[in-house]
């Protein structure tokens, strides 16, 4: 599993970069969520979205899920390409793969990569 | 085995070659209706009678249904289709009334409703029943519509807030965003209960109630459903139950008795109704006394009540709050109340509790059998149904694989993937219908795959193996959808 130590994470498997503001999900999200085939951005450029606020909606073969905020600010870009290519979301999640990014950039409680790796396992088999 | 091809309908249509000859018209010809209304290239297959027939008894020999086998479909409650129901709904008087008949003319159906009515308050609990909804889903919005409708009724207009398990099924967080509430989560504990001191913290003056399924979908009657309930009235919500799973409680647990407000039976799990492709569901809704004004309407009541010398006259009644009208007419009534009546009334009181036992007897059978082989998660007593991990330490087998594997072995395979907080989710409901053999057979061919799966994972990977298709592409059939194979030569004007 790649876990980025230069990134940010949330429980619910979001990941954002403070370098750039950008945020998506992570590699064990999309590996547990299985081949996704539709991802629908929920928010546009020049809003303002808050931690936790659903930023997309990701549905795999197996599951759908909402995808949330992993930090707080005014939405500065869409990677608007990525509903014509899902599959982007599974084999670069963490490059090709980001959702949105914001300035700003306060996040709500996030762990760093070793305590996500640790969380993963946890609920890994 | 090499894939049966079976062509489409369309191409097995051959110009001019006709099913039937329209005989000379016998009434005076009219203008047709305006260009826009009216298509020249629908592309219909032209074929004899034959080989329509021919065509989709070949078509027929690829299903497999619960007719054929066994289909433990967990929350999907695929028991057997008692055959006397299809005489009954085939009575020429249910057959051949129609919906706006005068009420003096169809006094039988209204009786038959009326009755029906009747027996699933008693079986619940509720003080009213509406047979109106069309399924499960479309009772959950008339269950929520009716919470809704209750609040603002009172002038509480601050609940937004809909409180929803993690193990619920998807129709719950849907029918309750499509009123545009909001869907709180509430986590389950480690004994597959709703997390109490979750619930808790969610609780306040802005929730409109909770939906809960029970025993929920991991088929565990959960352990603290009065401490639950008291939660979520002590902030002024109201309970709704989701009735998917009311196979395990008949003539055991009253869900109105137990202090929940609202309820949809599924007739086509528990009452036997046929589902699945077989036919239309079919989703009655229970409400408790202070919902019952808020009921659809119509009803069916007695308008006139007997006397010496005549029967009470059946008809329609309105609730008077009643949130109107949720479907055209009154209910899948032949497809589903029919049936319905006649499952209930064949088994009686004591036949339903009987039901149930079976049906929790099976699948606990199924779980100590399988025990060991595959873990179980939430690993204690189920009612109807239960939950395995469809995957092993050191493999790469997943619940897919062994899905389609069960298709080699003859058996329709398990719910997959379902409910999200089990990985890898194998949700088996055997139902009351199965017998010991078929039980016995189905561990079997579970462990068997399970022995397949260290020695010969290929073999599961590339399942199933004798069916007349093998496996489907599921990502390229989801990544690249054809829903349609031609446009109609005025699509842009109907645009």
């Amino acid at each position: 599993m790649n876990v980025p130590s230069n990134l940010k994470y949330t429980k619910s498997d979001e990941w954002f970069d403070p370098a750039t503001g950008a945020m998506g999900i992570t590699d064990f999200a999309q590996s547990q969520l299985s081949d996704i085939v539709f991802v629908e951005l929920l928010v546009e450029e020049g809003e303002e979205v808050a931690v936790g606020r659903a930023i997309a909606s990701v549905e795999s073969v197996k599951a759908s899920a909402e995808i949330y905020a992993s930090a707080a600010g005014k939405v500065s870009a869409v990677n608007k390409g990525l509903s014509d290519k899902p599959e982007t979301l599974n084999s670069d999640p963490f490059g090709e793969g980001w959702m949105i990014k914001v300035e700003g950039g306060a996040t709500g409680d996030v762990m760093d990569a070793a305590a996500y790796e640790a969380d993963c396992a946890g609920r890994a088999h | 085995m090499a894939a049966i091809v079976e062509p489409t309908i369309f191409e097995l249509s051959s110009p001019g070659r006709l099913g039937v000859t329209m005989p000379a018209s016998d009434v005076p010809e009219t203008v047709l209706p305006p260009n826009h209304l009216l298509r020249s290239d629908l592309p219909l297959p032209e074929l004899a009678e034959v080989d329509v027939v021919r065509h989709y008894t070949r078509l027929s020999k690829f299903n497999y249904s619960v007719d054929d086998g066994f289909y433990p479909l967990g929350s999907c409650t695929m028991k057997y289709n008692p055959k006397i129901n299809e005489d009954t709904c085939r009575l020429p008087g249910f057959l051949y009334t129609h919906p706006l008949q005068p009420i003096e003319t169809v006094q039988g159906n209204l009786v038959l409703m009326y009755e029906l009515q009747e027996w699933l308050k008693e079986i619940s609990g509720f003080a009213g029943v509406t047979l109106q909804p069309a399924a499960g889903a479309h009772g959950e919005f008339t269950g929520v519509l009716m919470m809704a409708a209750y609040h603002k009724s009172r002038g509480d207009s601050k609940r937004t807030k809909m409180l929803i398990p993690d193990a619920a099924h998807g129709t719950n967080p849907a029918s309750a965003g499509m009123l545009g509430m909001s869907v709180v989560t509430i986590p389950s504990d480690e004994r597959g209960n709703v997390d109490l001191k979750a619930l808790a913290a969610a609780c306040d003056d802005t929730v409109v109630g909770m939906m809960v399924t029970n025993p929920n979908t991991l088929g565990m009657f959960d352990e603290h459903i009065e401490d639950v309930i008291k939660l979520v009235k002590d902030c002024g919500g109201l309970m709704y139950g989701d009735g998917a799973n009311l196979n395990a409680l008949l003539g055991i647990v009253r869900p109105g008795d137990l202090g929940f407000d609202v309820m949809h039976f599924n007739l086509h799990k528990t009452f036997s109704v046929p589902h699945g492709g077989g036919g239309p569901g079919s989703g009655p809704v229970g409400v408790s006394e202070r919902l019952h004004d808020f009921l659809p309407s119509p009803l069916v009541g007695i308008v006139e009540e007997a006397d010496d010398e005549t029967a009470p006259l059946y008809g329609f009644v309105t609730p008077k709050q009643s949130i109107g009208r949720m479907k055209a007419f009154h209910g899948h009534f032949g497809g589903g109340l029919v049936r319905a009546y006649t499952y209930i009334s064949m088994h009686g009181p004591d036949g339903l509790k009987d039901v149930s036992q079976y049906a929790v007897l099976n699948a606990n059978y199924l779980q100590a059998k399988l025990r060991g082989t595959y873990t179980i998660p939430f690993d204690r007593i189920c009612m109807h149904e239960f939950v395995a991990e469809g995957q092993f330490a050191g493999s790469d087998v997943r619940a897919l694989d062994i899905a389609k594997r069960l298709m080699d072995y003859k058996f329709h395979p398990p719910t997959n993937y379902f409910p999200l907080i089990v990985h890898e989710a194998l949700m088996i409901e055997p139902t009351e219908t199965e017998n010991k053999d078929t039980l016995d057979r189905f561990a079997d061919a579970l462990i068997k795959i399970a022995e397949e799966a260290k020695t010969n994972p290929e073999l599961l990977h590339n399942a199933p193996h004798t069916t007349p298709f093998g496996r489907m592409d599921e990502v390229k059939a989801a990544r690249e959808l054809v829903l349609c194979c031609w446009l109609p030569e005025n699509y842009e004007s109907m645009k």
